[in-house]
């Protein structure tokens, strides 16, 4: 491991041992959190019941089905967009100011619409999500040379051989990282709705121990939604990085 | 006497350009048979349509008006088989090796993988690749990535090459190495070469024929004829008809380029 | 048509193609689900002169304005930190940019049990949220300063106070724009996003209780003063950083 990688480790750990040790001096009390090393055996005693699976299922599901329409209408529409110059200038403005809208202000009106089940939560990941994978995939269609599709044209490939053989991997890194940022937001849709109203999921069963001051069941969830989102954000971080390194275009 | 490879009769092309769009006359009308088997370099000022030459040759844009023969046959919109182009800009594909580049266009044609694996064997070996063969294009030089792009030509077999200032981005003692590169090839392969540059001594060097093209809208105003022998390469810069050759193609040229930038200055475009 | 012409075309086009689809929608799934847009137009009006809603807009805008000074101020000094300072930048930014991806909406109880109900558990929140673009974009604009620029002050003998304040801030300040408008947005969405998780007072809160007494109009108005207020704003910013990016990068 890099020397920044030690560092990385090093800040983690002296964190929780300053938590540790605040914790066992009484400065943070038991009712604001319980100390580290417990939070470890109540993340372990949740585990090993199980009694949270259904609910991280649950958010699980809905993810997956937030991430999969994102993906799906994110792409689609990238490339349709691609071609009808003047609807996607149409929607520059609404893509550019996207992001700084609160989509979770939607979230009570699909409630109202859809009732409260999955479906609100689903068109909350999936709003968040979808706009970062068009613009995401729209710039990896931009930056494909246009010298590749001449060369495309000199070896005389058929359409279908051009998208997936030259245009396709041209534009993989940016659409790895419209991918990555879907996903972070689709979980970040799913469980926020959660969190603000909902009938199950993590999101839900937080919310709920926070209510019942139950720290032995919220904070190990906490600390399990950190850990997952961390994880997989690198796991994509990396895949990213190795496209873009072996293109030299790191 | 055999018939040219290359005719162009008339060859013009305009483009819709600016804002409000208005025609602009960007080359022609062109007059120019290419022997099989010849070098033939293009000179001219920046803007004179040097470019759109060797795109129309190659079929990736259409004439305005005249007519463009490749063996025979005219060209279209589309390229014609048996054409390869070398462009200015690095075309290698970052996310392939560089024998997976080399073998891209060779998928199309069928073959067996041997047969494949040799063929790009061949080539690499050709052009001094063979030890880079799994490395990636962002791992070599530009010259080197160039020779890629070069073998990715070779490999097809083509009966013409065109080449779009190939050598421009880089430094001029690799442009000198490559250029003497270039020559052999095409004694190897026995194609026609076509070339495109803005080096005059580049030019002078490696062709047989040279046109030196006016500012646009870009006619052929010269055709100069160096008569070297085939097994030439760049120390033929020795030769004493080398200075002369060069001094005639600069005579003609800078009248041209003076008229692009005196024209530019007076508009405040850049060519 | 002229650049800028064909921008404010578009987004009339735009605004008008979403109100069209209100509209249908409205006709769709009726009274019950939705109000159209004139309905909601008019209840805004009244809510908005009724007394009532101003202390709860006042609560949210107080939150938001605290919550985005603390944010300016750590995100800078921490990002040219560690824009300066190497190894800490190295370090902690992949840490930084990891925190960005997380719901931080998990994080949200621990605040409120450890500030309690009320400003400093919202302003925190906000703060969570807005402060990691400013420090991420400092941090960046900081460290991208371009090495010509150093060696051109250099040549021209400035001393190092003349150095940051004429060339290296001018130079970096269209890329911490960028971060401050990012933190902008974020701080805001983070403010609401506690108001309508713990809802106490504030405009989270009436979306909420929008829901809760099946309110249509009132979830409806609130959602769109919301919307409304933060695209302007983002527009606005967004004309600024163009403006900043362009003037700077004209004739490079």
């Amino acid at each position: 491991m890099s020397r920044v990688g030690w560092y990385r480790c090093a800040i983690v750990l002296a964190s929780l041992a300053v938590l540790e040790a605040l914790s066992l001096a009484g400065i943070i009390d038991r009712i604001t959190m319980q100390a580290p090393h417990l939070i470890a055996r109540d993340f372990y005693r949740i585990v090993v019941s199980g009694r949270m699976n259904s609910a991280i299922l649950k958010t699980l599901a809905n993810t997956l089905a937030a991430l999969g329409l994102a993906l799906g209408v994110g792409i689609v529409a990238a490339v349709l967009l691609h071609r009808a110059r003047a609807l996607r200038d149409t929607l520059d403005p609404l893509f550019a100011t996207y992001y700084a809208v609160p989509v979770f202000a939607f979230y009570p009106f699909f409630i109202v619409v859809f009732g409260l089940g999955d479906l609100p939560q689903i068109l909350i990941g999936f709003m968040l999500g979808v706009v970062a994978m068009i613009v995401n995939t729209l710039n990896g269609l931009d930056r494909v040379p246009g010298v590749l599709l001449k060369t495309a044209r000199i070896l005389r490939l058929p359409p279908a051989d051009v998208a997936l053989r030259i245009t396709l991997p041209a534009a993989a890194p940016h659409i790895v990282t419209g991918v990555k940022l879907a996903v972070a937001y689709a979980f970040i849709g799913v469980i926020g709705s959660e969190f603000i109203l909902s009938r199950g999921g993590i999101g839900y069963e937080i919310s709920f121990a926070y209510t019942n001051f139950d720290n032995a069941v919220m904070y190990p969830l906490i600390v399990l939604i950190l850990l997952a989102s961390i994880a997989i954000n690198a796991a994509l971080s990396r895949w990213e990085r190795a496209l873009l390194e072996r293109r030299g275009m790191l | 006497m055999a018939a040219p490879q290359v005719r162009l009769s008339g060859v013009g092309k305009t483009f819709m350009a600016g804002r409000p769009p208005a025609p602009l006359h960007a080359l022609g009308p062109i007059d120019l048979e290419i022997e099989r088997g010849e070098f033939f370099a293009v000179v001219g000022p920046s803007g004179c349509g040097k470019s759109t030459l060797l795109e129309v040759i190659a079929g990736l844009t259409p004439v305005s008006g005249g007519r463009v023969e490749f063996e025979g046959r005219p060209i279209a919109a589309e390229a014609p088989d048996g054409i390869g182009v070398v462009f200015q800009e690095d075309a290698s594909f970052a996310w392939l090796s560089v024998a997976e580049n080399v073998g891209f266009g060779l998928r199309r044609l069928h073959l067996g993988r041997s047969e494949l694996a040799e063929r790009v064997r061949r080539v690499l070996q050709l052009v001094g690749l063979s030890d880079f063969a799994t490395a990636y294009p962002a791992q070599l030089s530009g010259g080197m990535r160039q020779r890629v792009c070069i073998a990715r030509t070779l490999v097809m077999e083509p009966r013409l090459i065109l080449l779009d200032e190939p050598f421009g981005a880089l430094d001029q003692q690799t442009r000198l190495l490559m250029g003497d590169e270039l020559l052999r090839l095409w004694r190897q392969t026995d194609a026609t070469v076509f070339l495109i540059t803005h080096a005059l001594d580049e030019a002078t060097m490696l062709a047989d024929r040279i046109g030196v093209m006016s500012a646009r809208p870009g006619r052929l105003i010269d055709v100069v004829q160096t008569g070297w022998p085939r097994g030439r390469d760049s120390r033929i810069m020795e030769h004493p008809e080398f200075g002369a050759i060069a001094a005639r193609l600069w005579k003609t040229l800078r009248e041209e380029s003076l008229k692009t930038i005196g024209r530019d200055a007076a508009t405040g475009s850049a060519p | 048509m002229s650049a800028r012409w064909r921008g404010s075309r578009n987004a009339l086009l735009l605004v008008a193609a979403l109100l069209a689809i209100w509209q249908a929608l409205y006709w769709w799934v009726g009274d019950s689900a939705l109000a159209s847009p004139l309905a909601t137009l008019r209840y805004t009006a009244r809510m908005v002169s009724s007394g009532d809603f101003g202390a709860h807009a006042y609560d949210t805008m107080r939150a938001f304005v605290i919550a985005f000074a603390f944010s300016v101020a750590i995100g800078l000094a921490a990002g040219f930190w560690l824009g300066f300072q190497r190894i800490a930048g190295d370090t902690l930014e992949p840490m930084l940019v990891a925190v960005y991806a997380i719901p931080k909406l998990t994080l949200y109880p621990i605040l409120l049990l450890a500030f309690g109900l009320g400003l400093s558990a919202k302003v925190a929140f906000g703060v969570v949220h807005g402060v990691i673009p400013i420090i991420l974009f400092t941090l960046a604009a900081v460290r991208n300063t371009k090495p010509i620029l150093i060696k051109t002050g250099r040549v021209l003998k400035l001393e190092p106070g003349e150095m940051v304040r004429w060339i290296l801030f001018p130079a970096a300040v269209p890329e911490i724009f960028t971060g401050l408008r990012v933190g902008f947005s974020l701080t805001l969405i983070g403010t609401l996003l506690a108001e309508m998780f713990a809802s106490q007072r504030g405009l989270g809160y009436l979306l909420m209780t929008g829901i809760g007494l099946h309110n249509v109009e009132q979830v409806l108005s609130v959602t769109l003063l919301i919307v409304v207020f933060a695209a302007a704003v983002s527009v606005l910013l967004l004309q600024i950083d163009h403006r900043l990016h362009h003037g700077i990068s004209r004739g490079s």
